[in-house]
């Protein structure tokens, strides 16, 4: 806990866990995307994810910890930068010096954070009551139809769609930020910064399509 | 030019401000930001009033002294300048000038416009300092051969001034991009290596112990730092940081 006294310790905290955030990102597009070119890799790659202990006991704990690390994290700076300034400007000038989307971090982090909920909601609550609550037998060719019934309805894929854009202006800042703040900030980063915004277009922009496709094309049966 | 301001006035540190307009006709668009107060406490001072009360020292954009938020930006809307260098040239007949103190709660104001920023030297005396003996023994400086980039970037940190421009930009009132400064200063060359575990610790310690703000990497200070003081230097501050903390 000493070292999260230091205001350069929770950068690194902020930083790391970001970034490891950024990595489950790719992993969960990738995945994302086969259920729309390969709905028989993506429910092999779902059941995967769902029953390897590996992943359920381990990397799914470590995931949980990483996001609320993340957002407490994030809460904590947010308190301690507004005590900084008690009082404040009468004229303050940000769009000035800085980008809009690195001085409210904190309100695109807030959607994800409201966005998350639904989405535990929608998908992780509903796979521990399949699995733990009512013990339904394992089925590993159930969930590209779960996934694409979940976006039948107009209001979800709104909301997942709108959430995407933040999480991309969230990443715009974020990704790149993540290095500065590890203390690298070198001849290559002018390069990575470029490689970072496109990122954070093209990860929320895929899962966006995933979305608006599943909407458009619901199962028939 | 004819200018309407809006300043910060406060009778003292423990005493509430507000802000307070003058109407200043007569500015002429050589003269410099300061040159204008002076004119207005010209004024104030004819009609019996108190007149503003700013930080000022060289007036050559070199003591770092002065400060003030102008218009919502510290130094003005001129880049790499201080408030001393800005000229009224950068303002039109008819504008309305905001004018602050540095806001930040390790800046409390003292009076008006004027902030105490002994924050920053107590920062500096944790570890902003080689220890050498200077007793007759001293040693020229080049016998230790530095390369020329080295010299050249620590050169660029050391010409932070102090000015608190970087906090007062800040979102988050954040002072490390004057701590990282000092930090790099020191850390580039090989006198400062010595001390360079606990200098970068011990002067992190104090700028938290002051309460300015955490860094979130929004590059507000390096665009107004009259200096140009690089983002680089935060992410040599977070490396020696992290380098420091893993030696135990």
């Amino acid at each position: 806990m000493s070292l999260i006294k230091s205001s350069l310790a929770r950068k690194y905290v902020m930083a790391l866990s970001g970034l490891f955030l950024v990595l489950f990102l790719i992993l969960h597009v990738t995945i994302n995307l086969a259920s729309v070119f390969s709905p028989d890799f993506f429910n092999e790659a779902s059941h995967f994810m769902g029953y390897n202990p590996l992943i359920q006991f381990l990397m799914q704990p470590i995931l949980i910890i990483g996001v609320v690390v993340h957002f407490i994290m994030g809460f904590v700076l947010e308190i301690q930068n507004k005590k900084a300034r008690d009082i404040s400007y009468v004229k303050y000038k940000g769009s000035a010096n800085a980008p809009w989307v690195s001085r409210n971090m904190i309100y695109s982090g807030l959607v994800i954070l409201a966005f998350l909920a639904l989405h535990f909601y929608d998908f992780w609550v509903h796979e521990m009551a399949y699995k733990y609550v009512e013990a339904n037998p394992e089925d590993p060719t159930r969930y590209y139809h779960e996934t694409v019934e979940k976006f039948a309805p107009f209001w979800r894929t709104v909301l997942y769609v709108v959430s995407f854009v933040l999480l991309s202006l969230h990443l715009w800042h974020g990704f790149a930020s993540s290095f500065q703040s590890m203390g690298v900030n070198n001849k290559y980063t002018p390069g990575f910064k470029k490689f970072a915004k496109i990122f954070a277009v093209v990860v929320p922009l895929a899962f966006a399509f995933i979305a608006i496709y599943h909407h458009l094309n619901p199962i028939t049966l | 030019m004819k200018l309407y301001l809006k300043i910060w006035r406060q009778k003292d540190a423990s005493s509430p401000g507000k802000i307070v307009d003058y109407t200043l006709d007569g500015v002429e668009g050589d003269m410099s930001f300061l040159e204008m107060l002076d004119i207005l406490n010209e004024e104030l001072v004819s009609k019996g009033e108190e007149p503003v009360e700013f930080d000022h020292d060289c007036r050559e954009g070199i003591c770092g002294t002065c400060s003030l938020q102008i218009n919502g930006e510290p130094h003005g809307p001129d880049r790499l300048v201080t408030t001393c260098q800005l000229h009224m040239r950068k303002f039109k007949d008819g504008d309305t000038i905001v004018i602050e103190p540095f806001r930040a709660k390790a800046f409390p104001v003292i009076k008006d416009l004027i902030v105490d920023r002994s924050a920053f030297d107590r920062i500096q005396q944790a570890g902003g300092y080689i220890s050498v003996n200077t007793s007759g023994n001293t040693i020229d400086a080049n016998t230790i051969p530095i390369n020329k980039h080295d010299a050249d970037e620590a050169m660029d940190a050391a010409t932070c001034i102090g000015c608190g421009a970087c906090v007062a930009a800040c979102k988050n009132a954040s002072a490390m991009l004057f701590t990282s400064a000092k930090v790099s200063q020191f850390a580039l060359l090989p006198q400062g290596r010595i001390e360079a575990t606990e200098r970068v610790q011990n002067m992190v310690r104090q700028m938290d112990l002051e309460g300015f703000g955490n860094c979130t990497n929004t590059g507000a200070c390096e665009v107004e730092c009259p200096k140009g003081i690089s983002l680089t230097n935060i992410a040599r501050m977070n490396r020696e940081y992290l380098s420091a903390i893993s030696k135990g």
